[in-house]
């Protein structure tokens, strides 16, 4: 019998749900509270004595927690376990390494698909709308409730990157130190475009129901899957795309007919069909909105500076990937700007990849180094050992 | 034998301890390193190469991936001590307003030029009637990265005229250590290969 051997070793993962009273509500952006709050999350590692080694990753808008052990519904390996594991730059063996399922998500936190306790019924719609603020806000109930006040990090990439901006303008003070990986400081409108044929797909599939798909016992998939697969496309750049499929064919010839002839399209059906079996509809257009609505600097009126003003003792790292053309490096420098005209620390570099935005979840030595270098320098000022 | 480069040393000595420095072209931060070991300084870099960000993070520095042409004015005002920038303002596209800024973002500046005044550029026009090439401006005129050069008393007018004041001035050389020079005396402008400045703001106006 034949043993595959896994590309990264298991790592020791704990995690569950945590679940906050009905009288810890969480005070949303909207001016709602929402009760009662549930958070999963996967930790790694193990907090020091003085609790001053724990890192909160933020994922991305189709992550979860499972970020470097294996997938509960997939099977699959983490979607960062080449960054988080024993001599990688975020090392369980010397941090205490926490990720959450975000709020609005699908994978046991709080989300459109979650149970209301109040009626026994899948939330669906009546979910409260959420922004990237509320996420970080749930997360801090979070690791407050873990019994810690400050992280030694926040780090998260593309829309990780964005709470973790928030996280340093809302709690610079529980934060010793920030990575923020392809990210931006606000969505552009061909972000929010490129979003909203997302959500119109989803919302023209029949089978979307008004968003009551569950009750009815059916699932949105092909609205669902041309979401994913038109989001996809902007995950990669152009050259990425035409290295890995040009114009290459299934099989000989053309099918003279509407089959995936092209690599390309078999490929994006296959992205989109196996997204179906792992995110939630709905919970795709509560985040997609977040992200719409993110605008740092529209509450600091207007100057993104501002929103740093209070996070000049947080030491900064802000990376972008040259070919990346949904969060482009011109956004990052923006923050980098807004980060120096507030007077914080921060170091900033443009990883040269040819990968685009995906570039976050493949091999890419320069981004292990940029992160290794800046996460040790950080611990050695926070006194980690 | 040290291997430090003599203009390192030289900024090492004028550095105040545990200030705040940008160097404006850090490379690989091997001078910003140095004055974090010996100086105990907050650093800062500014590099346009990936390379040497690379290893700026690498070595756990701050450094911004950005040009010194482009990318100043995003640095608030006396944010730092010193700003340094090491035998880079002559390849500025517009030095004047380089210089000026660095003097807006720190306290002092430490400045190195080429002096195009050194008999041997002279002697190569004069003689020879061609572009000099010499150990501090070692590439040919097609080459070269220098695009704003000056003598050493060019660079004192345009102290004089941006109300920059001369706080201390160094003469390098390769290979020898730095003498401290007075760099108005009209024989530095003939034996002054790079000059090393300490420059501040004549009359310290609020910002």
């Amino acid at each position: 019998m034949t043993k595959s051997v896994p590309a990264f070793p298991e790592i020791e993962t704990k995690g569950g749900i945590w679940r906050f009273p009905a009288d810890q509500p969480l005070r949303l952006d909207s001016g709602a509270e929402f009760a009662p709050l549930e958070m999963a999350y996967q930790t790694y590692g193990v907090l020091n004595d003085a609790r001053s080694n724990a890192i909160l990753v933020c994922h991305a808008l189709t992550g979860d927690q499972h970020m470097a052990s294996t997938h509960p519904v997939t099977g699959k390996p983490g979607w960062w376990n080449r960054v988080v594991g024993p001599g990688l730059p975020l090392d369980p063996d010397r941090y205490f390494i926490i990720c959450a399922n975000v709020l609005g998500g699908c994978m046991g936190s709080s989300g459109p698909a979650s149970i209301n306790p109040q009626t026994d019924e899948v939330y669906g719609l009546s979910f409260p709308m959420i922004t990237i603020g509320d996420m970080a806000r749930a997360q801090a109930m979070l690791i407050r409730a873990l019994g810690i006040d400050t992280l030694f990090a926040v780090v998260g990439a593309s829309m990780g990157g964005m709470q973790v901006l928030q996280w340093a303008a809302d709690f610079p003070e529980r934060v010793f130190s920030a990575v923020c990986i392809g990210a931006a400081p606000r969505h552009s409108a061909q972000n929010i475009a490129f979003h909203e044929v997302g959500r119109q797909a989803i919302m023209a599939d029949p089978d979307w129901r008004g968003g009551a798909y569950v009750q009815a016992g059916v699932r949105p998939e092909k609205g669902l899957a041309v979401a994913r697969m038109a989001a996809h496309i902007t995950y990669l750049s152009e050259t990425a795309l035409q290295r890995k499929f040009g114009r290459e064919l299934q099989s000989d010839g053309l099918s003279w007919g509407f089959n995936a002839d092209f690599q390309v399209e078999s490929y994006l059906r296959h992205q989109g069909a196996s997204f179906v079996d792992r995110f939630d509809a709905n919970s795709y257009l509560y985040i997609t909105r977040a992200l719409d609505y993110f605008d740092l600097a529209s509450e600091h009126d207007g100057v993104l500076a501002k929103a740093f003003q209070r996070a000049r003792d947080v030491r900064f790292c802000v990376l972008s990937f040259s070919s990346d053309w949904l969060y482009a490096t011109s956004e990052s420098r923006d923050i980098v700007r807004a980060l120096n005209a507030a007077g914080c620390r921060a170091s900033f570099a443009e990883i040269q990849t040819d990968k685009g935005h995906d570039a976050i979840f493949l091999e890419e030595p320069a981004l292990d180094s940029a992160l290794r270098g800046f996460m040790a320098s950080a611990a050695e000022r926070r006194g980690l050992k | 034998m040290s291997l430090v480069r003599e203009d390192f040393r030289e900024i090492i000595r004028l550095v105040a301890p545990g200030s705040r420095v940008l160097d404006v072209g850090c490379g690989e931060g091997e001078l910003l390193e140095m004055l974090t070991r010996e100086k105990q300084i907050d650093g800062q870099g500014l590099e346009i190469s990936s390379a040497g960000v690379s290893a700026c993070l690498a070595r756990g520095l701050a450094v911004v991936q950005g040009d010194g042409d482009r990318d100043l004015d995003q640095f608030p005002s006396n944010a730092f001590d010193y700003a340094i920038l090491s035998k880079t303002l002559q390849q500025m596209r517009d030095p004047r307003h380089v210089l000026s800024e660095l003097l807006r973002i720190a306290d002092q500046a430490v400045v190195s030029v080429p002096n195009f005044g050194h008999w041997r550029v002279r002697w190569a026009l004069l003689a020879r009637g061609r572009m000099p090439e010499t150990k501090a401006l070692p590439d040919p005129w097609w080459a070269t990265a220098n695009i704003h050069l000056c003598t050493l008393h060019d660079f004192i007018a345009l102290c004089d005229d941006l109300d920059v004041r001369i706080e201390a001035c160094a003469a390098l050389s390769e290979g020898q250590p730095a003498r401290s020079i007075n760099p108005k005396h009209p024989i530095e402008n003939w034996r002054a290969e790079t000059a090393l400045f300490l420059l501040s703001r004549r009359t310290l106006k609020d910002v």
